[in-house]
């Protein structure tokens, strides 16, 4: 095959699938902006015609989104944060110090993870409600507050940290606490904001775990408030596709800006040893 | 302070939510199981009694059972070649010297990984809308009948399958762009000068060399597939005619609907025997291969 051609079909064949990937989101984009009903028309109208901001204003005012977005926002940060200290630091102890029993542990938190999350969460629902805790943002942040995952990419990432750096230090008389929060850390930096972002997104995006806890309306994240919206207005296109936008665009957004991070992250996390 | 003092004070606060929420939990999932937990129990703990393997066993009696596992084990057997297969097509011409724009193409095939389900559920379940969906669209401009996607028992799985694709290939296509970058490019010079053509050279250099890869993408992938659940729950409810309830959406009716909490942990538990089954049956299938 000539090389020219093969050019045109190799980027040809790309666009195409790129265009696929890309179309549904754009469409969703695309009817959040129509007026109300008109995309239930054919042939189907592929940009609107009179763009409106209709959908978002009746999604904030009249049912709430504003609320469900704040929600999300807290619950997701929250993890985020608590499962960056604990992860690290367990991460850190896995990988440089030493223990009676380090490796055992390490592998049997490893073999944990052939497990599935579903089958703690009855007996773990059964707890928070004994707990008094169903329904509350604490149900929902609590279980993700560690991750075995978390910690496999930190132990990877702080296995680089080289010994004689924190030795120095202990012979300068600096305590542990010192050492993790002075030297540790800062080397940390990249995996420390891949970790965050990865957790981040899996937390917005989570959908089980907070559909059982999570009771009432007031508390709802984002994926919930758009699964019942969905369900009452199913008719409503329009304003399904806003929803879709406020719930998709920040960790799209997110994930442009920290795209190298976290796809980093993922490929550390699949490299299993 | 001694070093060991040290390193479990810093993995307690990890351990021990771990251990309370993940650890405790799997292993009372295991005793609830084995008793009649419900609605009368979750009153009043005194209903409650233990009863053995009664519930594994009445559930291996039940049709919706079985036809929950058949709908989840369609979803995987074809869900995971068509998903790995997209993954391999898009790093193949990812990797190709040929291409151009590398980065914009592989955000734009990644995007959507890091959307959310139910959110994109909802697109597509309007891109499938019977009526005014632009699929059916599409269609009919090359002269198909419109088809009931979401509405027909028959097209409904693999409606689903087709989202299930699109949204989860871009995250097995980076992992296998970098199992790509790791084949030295000798092989591939050596092969050249041989005079092997690109589908040998695909066949006898890009294959074996991916092969931990591919087994461990396989394993993950199986495993994820498994768990099928908010995708039904948004698109079809488990409907048309519950050709869609998978078993994670049983354990969820089941235990959150009906609060037959015993029973959900049975449906629990017999999922997760199946995935370690499924998992080791495929790793024990990859190390036949080696030894071949």
């Amino acid at each position: 095959m000539k090389p020219r051609l093969a050019g045109w079909l190799v980027n040809g064949a790309l666009a195409g699938c790129a265009a696929l990937a890309l179309l549904p989101l754009l469409w969703m984009l695309s009817v959040s902006f129509m007026a109300p009903g008109s995309a239930s028309a054919l042939p189907p109208p592929l940009l609107p015609a009179h763009p409106t901001l209709d959908n978002y204003r009746a999604l904030f005012a009249y049912h709430g989104m504003g609320r469900y977005l704040l929600n999300s926002l807290l619950v997701s940060s929250a993890i985020a944060l608590l499962a960056l200290t604990c992860n690290l630091m367990a991460g850190y102890a896995f990988a440089k110090l030493r223990f009676a029993g380090r490796e055992r542990l390490f592998q049997a938190l490893i073999g944990a993870l052939v497990i599935p999350a579903q089958v703690a969460m009855l007996p773990l629902f059964l707890l928070l409600k004994y707990l008094g805790l169903v329904n509350s943002y604490a149900s929902v942040i609590v279980p993700g507050m560690a991750t075995i995952f978390g910690i496999y990419l930190v132990r990877q990432y702080a296995r680089s940290v080289p010994d004689e750096l924190l030795e120095a230090a202990r012979i300068d008389g600096a305590g542990e606490w010192h050492i993790f929060a002075k030297i540790v850390l800062p080397l940390l930096k990249p995996i420390m904001v891949t970790l965050t972002i990865f957790t981040f997104l899996a937390a917005w995006n989570d959908f089980m775990w907070p559909l059982i806890v999570l009771t009432g309306q007031e508390h709802y994240t984002l994926p919930l408030a758009l699964a019942s919206l969905a369900r009452e207005h199913s008719g409503d296109n329009e304003l399904m596709m806003a929803g879709s936008v406020v719930t998709v665009l920040p960790v799209l957004l997110l994930f442009l800006a920290l795209q190298r991070h976290y796809l980093q992250g993922l490929l550390m996390g699949s490299v299993k040893g | 302070m001694n070093p060991a003092r040290t390193a479990w004070l810093f993995l307690t606060p990890a351990l021990l939510v771990l251990g309370v929420f993940f650890v405790l939990p799997v292993i009372a999932a295991l005793g609830l199981s084995l008793t009649d937990y419900d609605l009368y129990a979750l009153a009043n703990i005194h209903n409650l009694r233990f009863i053995g393997l009664h519930n594994y066993w009445d559930l291996l009696q039940r049709p919706l059972f079985w036809s929950a596992l058949g709908h989840t084990f369609y979803f995987v057997i074809v869900g995971v070649p068509l998903s790995i297969g997209a993954s391999l097509g898009t790093a193949l011409l990812l990797n190709s010297p040929l291409t151009r724009m590398k980065a914009f193409f592989r955000t734009a095939l990644f995007a959507p990984v890091v959307t959310t389900v139910v959110a994109v559920a909802v697109i597509w379940r309007y891109l499938f809308n019977t009526k005014y969906g632009l699929v059916n669209y599409a269609l009919a401009e090359v002269g198909v009948h419109s088809i009931d996607w979401l509405g027909d028992p028959h097209w409904a799985m693999p409606t689903i399958i087709a989202f299930a694709v699109w949204k989860n290939f871009g995250y097995n296509m980076i992992i296998f762009m970098a199992g790509l970058q790791a084949i030295p490019p000798e092989l591939y010079e050596a092969a050249r000068i041989d005079g092997a053509a690109a589908p040998r050279q695909f066949w006898h250099i890009t294959l074996p060399m991916l092969k931990p890869t591919m087994v461990m993408v396989m394993i993950l992938t199986v495993a994820g597939y498994f768990q099928l659940f908010a995708e039904p729950y948004v698109m079809t409810e488990g409907g048309p005619l519950q050709s869609t309830v998978s078993v994670l959406y049983l354990m969820y009716e089941e235990g959150f609907k009906w609060w037959n909490l015993g029973t959900a942990s049975a449906v629990a538990f017999m999922l997760f025997f199946i995935i370690f089954v499924v998992t080791m049956l495929l790793l024990r299938l990859s190390r036949n291969g080696d030894a071949a």
